[in-house]
């Protein structure tokens, strides 16, 4: 913890294109506030790179609020950092000391292609919500509130799982570069609630097919991903996924 | 397979592939370490050998030797598998990863932990069971059983391969730990009451059958058991 203005030295992975080979380059940063932000540091930073023609560190950010996901560093061997529960907008340089080298990388995995240097390439997330994360409802008024009862530990399980924010963190700590965490959650937040029933067993076997296929590695339950999520999604996600996948291709009949 | 699709070869199919083969090789240990604790009798090794003969000509137990070896080679052919596709899903490595901060040691070592034991069961099995199966006993014990524990004592006399089952013991030690509670994991049986009697289970069984199978080299190189 620190409390004066603070000298640090940055390496950062600057990396030109996807098809460019990258590598980590040192920057010295000077007077930067305790109270800044690690984006906002980035954008002191940028502005001094800007000053001196050089090209700024290009990097994924939006809400600054820690609940759109954008946001996407992987700093110290951490994704988001240090702290738990929070993302890179959220992570603040009193986290850090006088004197700190920080590193700096994006998010390494095969689906998760580098654009340029911190900003990697997230819409295999996409596809797969686009393979079945959804429920098909016809449209028209909505029901009354309380049509549909659905018990509270129920509805508060699948309300943690929605709050997945689908940063991609689960992948870039996981050693297997596995997307399971995520994928879980996409699927308890619907298999919980009477509304994701009818399309319950389509949609673990198309997700995890879609997730298989964007190349992601495969879970050997080591919990990293757990313990490195903004939001605190349970591995009892992963578990539920797995049940329901084995009850998909075991006993339902609708092989997909 | 027909009629199931990409069950076993999806990401959950090879999981839970892993996860069934290694709870079977659980229970195996549970007999084996049993059967094996039988020199604790330190009766010159007579109760052992009787235990050793019933295992040998029980056909129940050598059909169930062919399942063994079968769910064996099943989990090594997939975790090989496994360790490479996951390795391959990263192809840029991290310059700086923090794993301590997340997980524990073990279960990011499976696979190396795995490799180490496999080493182990290639020198074991050449040991003991091709010699039981294939080479033949030399001699006979008091009641004219196969005498598979001399065949011990003098296998322990060697301090290298005492060396060597002891640390491969720790190995087994540590591959237990995080395969026994992850093995339910991927089957699925995460539950809010179950799950941490299953990871207290795990530690437990983990070191208790380690500690025993470990014993057993050094108990016979020091000359506890005769």
């Amino acid at each position: 913890m620190s409390t004066g203005n603070m000298n640090l030295t940055l390496k950062i992975w600057r990396q030109k294109n996807n098809k460019a080979k990258g590598n980590l380059v040192d920057y010295k940063i000077s007077e930067v506030s305790p109270d800044m932000s690690f984006l906002e540091m980035f954008d002191v930073l940028n502005e001094d790179l800007v000053a001196k023609g050089e090209e700024p560190v290009v990097f994924d950010h939006d809400c600054r609020e820690g609940i759109c996901g954008a946001c996407s560093m992987f700093i110290n061997g951490r994704p988001h950092g240090p702290k738990e529960g929070i993302t890179t907008c959220q992570l603040h340089m009193r986290s850090f000391n006088d004197g700190d080298t920080i590193v700096v990388e994006p998010w390494r995995a095969k689906a998760f292609p580098v654009i340029k240097d911190l900003m990697v390439d997230r819409t295999a997330f996409d596809r797969i919500i686009a393979s079945g994360g959804f429920i098909s409802v016809n449209t028209g008024n909505a029901q009354d509130a309380n049509s549909l009862p659905i018990p509270k530990v129920q509805a508060d399980s699948a309300f943690e799982a929605a709050a997945c924010i689908g940063c991609g963190a689960c992948v870039a700590t996981c050693k297997n570069a596995s997307a399971m965490l995520f994928v879980s959650a996409k699927i308890s937040q619907l298999a919980q609630l009477p509304q994701g029933q009818p399309e319950r067993y389509r949609r673990v076997q198309s997700m995890v097919a879609q997730m298989d296929a964007e190349g992601f590695g495969n879970c050997t339950n080591t919990g990293a991903c757990e313990a490195e999520c903004p939001k605190g999604i349970s591995l009892e996600n992963i578990a539920r996924m797995n049940r329901d996948f084995y009850s998909a291709k075991f006993v339902s009949e609708e092989d997909i | 397979m027909a009629g199931f699709g990409n069950a076993f070869s999806s990401s959950i199919g090879k999981k839970l592939i892993m996860g069934i083969t290694g709870l079977f090789l659980i229970s195996f240990l549970v007999v084996h370490c049993f059967l094996n604790s039988l020199i604790f009798v330190n009766d010159g090794g007579l109760t052992f050998n009787t235990g050793a003969h019933f295992m040998a000509t029980n056909w129940l137990i050598r059909a169930m030797e062919v399942v063994l070896f079968a769910g064996l080679l099943a989990h090594i052919i997939q975790g090989f598998r496994l360790v490479f596709q996951n390795q391959s899903a990263r192809p840029v490595k991290y310059a700086v990863t923090n794993g301590s901060a997340n997980s524990k040691w073990y279960s990011r070592s499976m696979g190396l932990l795995g490799t180490l034991l496999l080493i182990f069961l290639i020198v074991h099995i050449s040991k003991f069971w091709v010699i039981s199966r294939f080479t033949g006993i030399p001699t006979v014990d008091a009641n004219g059983h196969d005498d598979m524990f001399v065949i011990m004592v003098e296998t322990f006399k060697n301090p290298f391969i005492v060396a060597l089952y002891v640390f491969s013991m720790f190995s087994l030690a540590y591959h237990l730990l995080h395969g026994f509670s992850s093995a339910f994991q991927t089957l699925g049986w995460n539950h809010k009451k179950y799950t941490p009697l299953i990871k207290a289970l795990g530690v437990w069984y983990s070191i208790i059958i380690s500690l025993i199978f470990a014993s057993m080299p050094i108990a016979m190189y020091l000359g506890l058991i005769k």
